[in-house]
């Protein structure tokens, strides 16, 4: 039995992802141009003992405040002729050194304890988040020039400060994404397999925090150099030691006897910190996106939806005249790169008369779901109607945005799967349905409230008054679904997109919703659409059953035929499945 | 008679609510797991089948009661404790999807209980344990994503197996599956219990689901046991008034013989209402 399992499981097989985050990176233009620069700047400071034309305050009397591109002194010198171009490949290594330090400090504060916070919660929670909010209440410049009171002239120490102070920005990031982590499954696994908590936290909980650290690390050692640029500048530096900050504020305090003196310090630190935080936007890009981009090219979308609607407009409506609602071949896909398309559903007709319920049935994957989402035109928005039509009542909806829109809960309603994703948890269940009628149907206020009380009374709902002042969190997962449906026959529609209305219910529950389908199709006459995987839905509630598997309709029948004289191979092995785990009375 | 491998003795979990008000989500639960056999746990939603697990498991707290697992209490103890125990009760959870760590290759997977036992020979053992719940070999060397959601199950079925215990807590382990997949996997699982007489503990929603590979089944409602017997009795001469609701509601796939099913239910459903109003009690659930 393995074997035939591996061969009709592996259709849901993706390709594997295999290119590296680094080789994403470097195809990058701009994530490549930025890598370039900050190598560059590093050897700049890295070869300043081979490479530097000067000692580092080695000063030439006769170039005191020479020009950019004098003899000697590419950059120009100073106002001690010290060569500008010198001083600040000297001063690269400090620079970077310090930088460097703030983000060793920041990571290892921030990112332990936000695991640890965020892992175990509780009272080091409570007391790390109150250090927390207190250090970053702290204004980090004052906090430093006061520092300088105390230690003097030392910008390792100062940038150690920094590291702390900018701690709380891995910590808040951290804790949050662990948060998310600690209650999949996969951690409980690891629990129940025996693994100590420090292998789960080292090897399940760090992984999930890893991209958002070294996307945070880029922008942190931008803000690290600024800043330490800032106190260099402020005059808080060592003055012995060339500095990025300590040339430009050299250079700025004799702008008028060299006016381009300011030029480099600024520029190479400018560029530097653009380069981190461009670096910092690639790497976003590259980490969180999805392994391949599979957005179609604009120009190539549009060709294939003209080429849809051409054909729609040119040829004669070939819908059913007696059906209500009549599908022709429907044809959906999905983008799978920049050019090509996927198409889920392969040209599918389906028609459905007045009071008849149709029950499509099939598997996940099979493209039911597409077809009742295009009835309603209600598609995710990368997918792509490739042709067909659908016509209600004789009118295409695809030909037109505007019979679609006006046909949607006037004439069409939808129950969704998911009843409490499907109320605003912000406005009561009053305020909801009173609005959703209101949209399709020119009534007032109060007579809507009454039109609204009378229909939850019907659909089950005992003291609909008290339950119109409720919010969705008030009420059960079943309450929650009957309130959909009265939402969904409100505006008198003929037909009814169920998208497996019962599956997130409770068995007992998913009886008397079925009942109360049942009920409401025979005394309003309304034709409906039941996208369902359980055949015994089916069994119970629908008049004809159209089988999907693969995007096409692989065998329909009225309800007793199917089920008595499945023809195709792929109908019986469903129903072998289903009846296998079926309860039979003794 | 086999004396039980687990033991639950007079459960209690409550959980406390955000405004320090606490709730019973089980209440006095006993229930008894022999070495080989599959014992079910049916209930819907907020009956508290899938704490029970956890409870056994260590992820939820035992307020009152004791958990014993081959004799020892299991229950309320300390992590490292825990571990030993680790070896002995195991666990498939219902979605596939969260319980496989995306960023580590399937033998990854495989190997970590392993190397958490600190048991040796485990790479070897990776493609025996593939072999036995029917993947390819080559299945080690991926990674989860690659595969679709029975296959996924597979995985952590073997995973489950990887230190060969005597007791697998499956919690809805087939619900997220298609009815084609589901039978499948629950074929899997009886053939893996004839292999390695391991016992279930098998929690579901599905009276049938459950009827198909149980040897007992026990009914919760509400945080307690209302009904335990023996399988076939349970699932199709259900002696409590709650099962017989479930076994009722549930549709069966054939037109004729769900409507009479359905006559029967309301008719059933009408008859518990009148004596419910006749003694004066609300005829709610």
């Amino acid at each position: 039995m393995s074997a035939e399992a591996s061969l009709i499981e592996t259709e849901a097989e993706v390709p594997a992802a295999g290119r590296s985050v680094l080789r994403r990176l470097l195809t990058n233009a701009q994530g490549m141009m930025c890598i370039v620069f900050l190598l560059l700047v590093i050897l700049f400071g890295v070869l300043s003992p081979w490479l530097a034309p000067f000692q580092p305050n080695e000063a030439d009397l006769n170039s005191v405040n020479a020009q950019p591109f004098s003899e000697g002194h590419l950059f120009g010198a100073d106002r001690a002729g010290r060569d500008i171009l010198a001083q600040l490949m000297w001063g690269t290594n400090g620079t970077l050194l310090g930088s460097l330090l703030v983000l060793v400090i920041a990571v290892l504060l921030g990112v332990t304890t936000g695991l640890l916070s965020g892992f175990y919660r509780g009272r080091f929670e409570a007391v790390a988040g109150f250090v927390t909010d207190l250090i970053m209440s702290l204004p980090s410049i004052v906090l430093l020039i006061a520092l300088f009171a105390l230690t003097g002239p030392n910008v390792m120490v100062a940038m150690a400060v920094f590291g702390v102070l900018v701690a709380p920005t891995y910590y808040r990031l951290v804790r949050s994404v662990v948060l998310g982590v600690r209650t999949e499954l996969y951690i409980d696994a690891a629990k129940v397999v025996g693994l100590s908590d420090q292998r789960i936290i080292g090897r399940h909980v760090l992984w999930a925090v890893r991209a958002p650290v070294v996307i945070q690390s880029s922008f942190v050692a931008a803000s690290g150099i600024a800043i330490q640029a800032g106190v260099e500048f402020l005059g808080l530096g060592d003055p012995e030691q060339p500095s990025w900050g300590g040339i430009l504020q050299n250079a700025n305090s004799n702008i008028y006897n060299n006016r381009f003196g300011v030029l480099w310090p600024a520029l190479l630190i400018s560029l530097t910190i653009l380069a981190l935080i461009l670096l910092g936007n690639v790497l976003r890009d590259v980490l969180q996106s999805s392994a391949h981009n599979k957005t179609l090219k604009r120009s190539r979308r549009r060709a294939l939806l003209t080429d849809a609607q051409n054909v729609r407009t040119t040829s004669a409506p070939s819908g059913s005249n007696e059906a209500l609602l009549s599908i022709r071949g429907l044809k959906v896909g999905y983008p799978d790169g920049p050019d090509r398309v996927r198409t889920v559903v392969h040209g599918v007709d389906l028609d459905v008369r007045r009071g008849e319920i149709h029950g499509l049935v099939g598997e996940s994957g099979s493209g039911k779901s597409q077809m009742a989402f295009s009835t309603l035109g209600i598609l995710p928005k990368e997918a792509l109607i490739l042709g067909g039509s659908i016509y209600l009542d004789g009118e295409d909806l695809l030909a037109d945005d505007k019979a679609l829109k006006n046909a949607r809960g006037q004439r069409i309603g939808y129950i969704p799967q998911e009843p409490m994703s499907n109320l605003d948890p912000s406005f009561t269940i009053g305020a909801q349905l009173v609005y959703g009628l209101r949209a399709v149907k020119k009534i007032s206020d109060k007579g809507a409230k009454e039109q609204l009380i009378a229909l939850l009374t019907r659909v089950g709902i005992r003291n609909p008054e008290n339950v119109m002042r409720l919010y969705p969190h008030e009420i059960s997962g079943g309450m929650a679904q009957r309130v959909l449906i009265c939402g969904a026959v409100a505006g008198d529609p003929d037909l009814i997109v169920a998208d497996e209305p019962t599956t997130a219910l409770d068995v007992t529950v998913q009886a008397e919703v079925l009942e109360l389908l049942r009920e409401l199709s025979t005394e309003r006459g309304l034709a409906m659409i039941l996208v369902t995987h359980n055949l015994g839905v089916v069994a119970d509630l629908c008049d004809t059953v159209s089988v999907m598997k693969n995007g096409r309709i692989v065998e329909r029948n009225d309800v007793e035929s199917l089920f008595s004289n499945p023809e195709q191979d792929y109908t019986k092995a469903l129903l072998e499945s289903s009846r296998s785990v079926e309860l039979m009375e003794a | 008679m086999t004396t039980p491998i687990l033991q639950v003795e007079n459960l209690v979990v409550t959980y406390t609510g955000r405004h320090g008000l606490s709730k019973k989500v089980i209440d006095n639960v006993s229930l008894e797991l022999k070495a080989g056999e599959t014992l079910s746990l049916v209930g819907e939603s907020g009956s508290g089948k899938t704490t029970i697990g956890r409870a056994i498991l260590g992820l939820a707290p035992v307020t009152e009661g004791s958990i014993k697992f081959r004799g020892d209490t299991i229950s309320n103890i300390s992590r490292s404790q825990r571990r030993k125990v680790a070896r002995g009760i195991q666990v498939v959870f219902q979605d596939p999807y969260s319980s496989l760590n995306p960023s580590m290759t399937v033998e990854d997977i495989l190997v970590e209980p392993m190397a958490a036992a600190g048991a040796s020979g485990g790479r070897h053992r990776v493609r025996e344990l593939l072999d036995s719940v029917g993947l390819p070999n080559d299945s080690g060397s991926r990674y989860p994503k690659e595969f679709s959601g029975g296959q996924r199950q597979r995985i952590a079925i073997a995973r489950a197996l990887a230190l060969d215990p005597s007791v697998i807590i499956c919690d809805e382990p087939t619900s997220a599956l298609d009815v084609t997949t589901q039978a499948r996997v629950l074929t899997l699982f009886k053939e893996l219990q004839e292999q390695t007489g391991v016992a279930y503990l098998f929690i579901s929603h599905d009276l049938g689901v459950v009827n198909s590979i149980s040897d007992r089944i026990a009914v919760l409602y509400q945080g307690s046991v209302v009904e335990i017997g023996e399988a076939d009795q349970v699932a199709r001469a259900p002696r409590h008034d709650y099962t017989r609701r479930l076994q009722m509601a549930a549709p069966v796939a054939d037109p004729k013989k769900q409507r009479e099913r359905r006559a029967a239910r309301l008719q059933f459903l009408a008859a518990e209402k009148a004596t419910e109003t006749l003694r004066g009690a609300p005829a709610q659930l």
